[in-house]
């Protein structure tokens, strides 16, 4: 579509080529569509994903009892409806790796880069719409062969997302570790290539492809933070990619990058010098700065919403932007963090313990301006409003355990506890999710030109917020008292016998809150057929992606692509007739542009 | 029969809330229901936003009260384990202030604005002095932690040598462990997996020819002299493990191919640790626990009345029996520890020839 670059060859583009169903609805090319098709695959993925999380938490609850679920979903392995202990394992590792690969990276930022960037820069459509057909398309298989690996014989990968080798290097030491593994790493692979196509694309088609006005300095701060997400994947995935290309050779090269001295089921192996501690370092030099891939959109989706609906600038733009830059600085010189009991030198961890305080200086500053931003606002209570004001609850809840978590001398006692599950999920996992709900349930009629059900928004978002909090805040608890995460069962231990009524409210909190996404379900696929039409401008925004048509056009703008002649966040400006003013409205005369 | 019971309700109340759903959503068809937010609805979120912020209150105050006997933030039982809980002490409570603060102004502030028709919301895009202040504070208290913790860190990693800490290897396998005690010259003997002879018994793959090895003493239980450092070495065979000893506050990964260490100093004996009232309370709350179970516990085999202990448990997903891969530490006088030692065989006389 070189096409995209000659406005008036768009103009009449309609008249050229017929869409057929194929290259409307499977291959397309329109970022539009490519958004739709990543949030749809995201959203089945998150279903899988959560439906997983379930099933290990029923376990956790009520350890070994047998439970027709597990019967009709494991089959061979729920022997008599209990569940195996191998698969249990399982269910840990593909749920981590599906929810924060395949629904948090690519399900959050694959449907709102898509959709927003192109919109909301003012372009026809990203740089190149052919590498992100070919993005989605690989994301597409890479979700087929990690599904496919649930039916082998062996069962899939269970040796934690984190797939440390040896464990995950030697299908001896685990039933996982055969097929499952090559499989899960195949999958990877093509993911990541997927991811970075996709970035590079987004890099490109911000620092390119802006309309006339639209500076660095106007851009909304989704824009800002889906495009340091971009710069972030770019820098970090490929060295996952090069760690999964040298544990493929360890595995099936019989070279010793990872393994050394190793003896197992009665027999020496030959591996010699290599170091399990050098694949952590590669893993979570991605695996850290992944939190932020995961959460940095989320925050750019939060603050639009937060001022939108709050018919307030968002406070601090600049703050909020160079404390995104500084995040994404900081992400990449703290991953050994994770590593603080690993072996590696003591010392490093004070390095890194230094770092990892130092990000949550920005990440002070993000929540203290999205308070002030609410402050004499006039606040909009839309459902994506909701799930704004939730991300930074859970964001601030979860964020400030990590204090804790960074700091290595506390860390000792805590490492790979419940604590650990409890921080993260509440400061990556909700908060993000919280994003994406947030964004769903904002741009839907941008997506979709209709209307999500609002009450139904409402109902979800509640019991959302109270399940979020009942199922993770108990669980510091746990984590405090000394439980170790991963455990399949914690019977073996009289010692921890009195946190198991604590395990069963989570479990129940977490049962009801998987129970209400089917709210969200309904919703989402209701409204998409029958939900009631949307108006261009449903939440009076400044953003240039209300100005396209409702029904969507190939090119996005009919006509010429608009100018842009102000900041996104002129709400409620004094001297002004409304309580918005778009950016494609030019400055009065003698009103001056606030530049924040 | 429980888990059935529940699983059943979440189905059938999950099939109710999909009906239900149904209905309200096709009541809503024909009214003018804009799906956009009314003051109404304004109204309504803004109070359950105040609901929510007690809400989160609320769960704070029940967790801390019914589960915040937090065995590890006291009666540590090493030297250096009451500088982490001061530590983290100072730490939750920072946390506790800074959560209640600002949960509080966000919740309260969603509820006082909360929108209205003609009203118009404050223009204020930024101050520059607010954003120092809230740049700075946290500046200050995190130099303060990052130092205290540096600090408290690096005492408790270097470990002094001058001491003369008791030597002991953690060797770590699927899915048990071991110790090996350095002997009287207090020196372990030469290791490696490629020496591992099952048939002789030389399990842990100790150089036999080595001379410090032969005083070694390899054992399924670890013994600890109340007091006197220790200095672990440890080892794996297969794959990773950690090593943590959490009433000790003390945690490390064994990597094969390698030798990590962490050391410490035990200051409680398990017979004292036994008589604190607080351990005494807890253990007679699991008793309690374990009585009302007691047909499944029994049915596992495992004894019904629990005796407080200190556990090395491994902390790093493993394989399937990750879960019960645990040894058990005794801490106990100097007297009782040499009584131990000395009925332990010593490597040469352990091996089968």
């Amino acid at each position: 579509m070189s096409a995209h670059a000659d406005t008036h060859a768009h103009d009449d583009h309609g008249h050229h080529h017929k869409e057929t169903f194929i290259t409307k609805y499977i291959f397309s090319q329109d970022h539009k569509m490519i958004a739709k098709q990543y949030l749809i695959t995201g959203t089945i993925m998150g279903v899988i994903g959560v439906m997983m999380s379930l099933l290990f938490r029923i376990q956790i609850a009520w350890p070994e009892e047998p439970n027709v679920l597990f019967e009709a979903l494991l089959g061979k392995w729920a022997p008599d409806g209990v569940m195996d202990a191998d698969i249990y394992l399982a269910l840990v590792t593909i749920h981590g790796t599906i929810m924060v690969f395949f629904v948090l990276t690519a399900g959050l930022s694959g449907t709102f880069s898509n959709l927003l960037i192109p919109l909301q820069i003012g372009a026809r459509d990203m740089a190149s719409g052919f590498l992100n057909m070919v993005s989605y398309w690989l994301f597409f298989l890479s979700s087929v062969l990690m599904i496919f690996s649930l039916f082998l014989e062996a069962g899939p990968a269970a040796a934690g997302w984190t797939i440390y080798p040896p464990l995950s290097a030697l299908p001896m030491a685990q039933g996982g570790s055969g097929a499952g593994m090559t499989m899960w790493l195949i999958s990877m692979a093509i993911f990541i290539a997927s991811s970075l196509l996709g970035s590079l694309n987004y890099i490109v088609t911000v620092l390119n492809l802006r309309t006339k006005g639209m500076s660095m300095t106007r851009l909304p701060l989704t824009i800002w933070t889906f495009f340091v997400t971009a710069i972030i994947g770019v820098v970090s995935f490929p060295v996952l990619l090069s760690a999964a290309l040298l544990l493929i050779m360890d595995r099936s090269f019989g070279t010793s990058f990872f393994l050394s001295d190793i003896f197992i089921q009665g027999e020496v192996l030959h591996y010699q010098g290599g170091s399990p501690v050098l694949f952590e370092h590669l893993f979570w030099f991605l695996g850290h700065p992944e939190v932020y891939i995961v959460i940095l959109p989320a925050m750019g989706i939060v603050s639009e919403i937060l001022a939108v609906n709050s018919r307030k600038p968002i406070f601090g733009y600049r703050a909020m932007i160079a404390s995104v830059l500084a995040i994404a600085f900081l992400s990449t010189i703290v991953w050994g963090h994770h590593m603080f009991v690993s072996g590696m030198n003591p010392f490093l961890g004070s390095v890194f313990t230094f770092t990892t305080l130092l990000i949550a200086i920005p990440s002070a500053v993000k929540a203290f301006n999205w308070i002030t931003t609410l402050w004499k606002g006039n606040l909009q209570m839309n459902t994506g409003m909701l799930f704004s004001i939730g991300m930074v609850s859970t964001f601030i809840t979860g964020g400030l355990t990590g204090i804790i978590l960074g700091d290595s001398a506390l860390d000792i006692n805590v490492h790979d506890t419940y604590f650990v599950v409890a921080h993260f999920h509440l400061v990556m996992g909700i908060s993000a999710l919280y994003g994406m709900f947030a964004g769903i349930y904002h741009w839907f009629p941008k997506m979709f030109g209709r209307m999500m059900n609002k009450n139904l928004g409402y109902i979800h978002f509640w019991i959302t917020a109270i399940c979020a909090y009942g199922v993770f805040f108990p669980m510091h608890f746990i984590g405090m008292a000394g439980l170790p995460r991963r455990y399949y069962t914690n019977s073996n231990f009289p010692l921890f016998d009195d946190l198991a009524n604590v395990n069963v409210v989570i479990t129940i909190f977490a049962l009801v809150g998987g129970a209400f996404q089917l709210v969200f379900i309904y919703n989402l696929v209701h409204s998409i057929f029958f939900g009631k039409k949307a108006e261009q401008n449903p939440w009076k925004a400044n953003t240039l992606e209300w100005t396209t048509p409702v029904e969507h056009v190939h090119g996005n703008w009919p006509g010429e692509i608009p100018h842009v002649h102000r900041w996104a966040y002129d709400y409620s400006k004094p001297g002004q007739d409304t309580d918005f003013v778009p950016q494609t409205v030019p400055l009065k005369e003698g009103e001056e542009e606030l530049q924040h | 029969m429980t888990a059935l019971l529940t699983i059943l309700i979440v189905f059938f109340v999950a099939v109710a809330i999909w009906q239900m759903v149904k209905i309200f959503d096709l009541a809503n068809i024909g009214s003018d229901n804009g799906q956009i937010a009314t003051d109404k609805d304004n109204k309504i979120n803004g109070y359950l936003m105040m609901a929510f912020l007690v809400f989160i209150y609320a769960i704070t105050i029940v967790s801390v009260c019914k589960w915040g006997d937090l065995p590890l933030l006291s009666n540590a039982a090493s030297e250096h384990g009451s500088q982490i809980d001061t530590l983290m002490i100072i730490s939750l409570v920072l946390i506790f202030i800074v959560q209640t603060i600002t949960q509080f102004l966000l919740h309260y502030f969603a509820f006082k604005y909360k929108g209205e028709k003609g009203k118009k919301a404050l223009f204020y895009a930024d101050n520059n002095t607010l954003e120092a202040i809230w740049t700075i504070i946290p500046v200050i208290t995190l130099a303060g932690l990052i130092i205290y913790g540096l600090f408290t860190w690096s005492s408790i990693m270097n470990v002094n040598e001058d001491e003369d800490p008791l030597i002991i290897e953690l060797y770590a396998q699927q899915f048990n462990w071991k110790a090996r005690y350095a002997g009287q010259d207090n020196v372990l003997g030469k290791a490696n997996v490629r020496l591992i002879d099952i048939d002789k018994a030389n399990i842990l793959g100790v150089d036999e020819s080595d001379p410090n090895a032969q005083d070694d003493i390899i054992t399924t239980e670890l013994h600890l002299p109340v007091g006197r450092p220790v200095l672990f070495k440890m080892r794996s065979q297969d794959v990773l493990h950690s090593a943590y000893m959490p009433h000790f506050r003390a945690q490390m990964n064994c990597v094969p191919g390698m030798i990590t260490q962490f050391g410490f100093t035990p200051s409680v004996t398990t017979a004292e640790m036994r008589q604190n009232p607080d351990i005494i309370d807890k253990v007679a709350n699991i008793n309690k626990i374990r009585v009302e179970n007691k047909d499944e516990i029994e049915a596992k085999g495992q004894d019904l009345r629990y005796e407080f202990d200190y556990l090395l448990i491994c902390n790093k997903i493993c394989g399937t029996s990750h879960y019960n891969m645990q040894m058990k530490i005794i801490v106990e006088t100097q007297e009782e520890y040499d009584a131990w030692i000395k009925e332990q065989k010593t490597f040469k006389n352990s091996l089968i020839n």
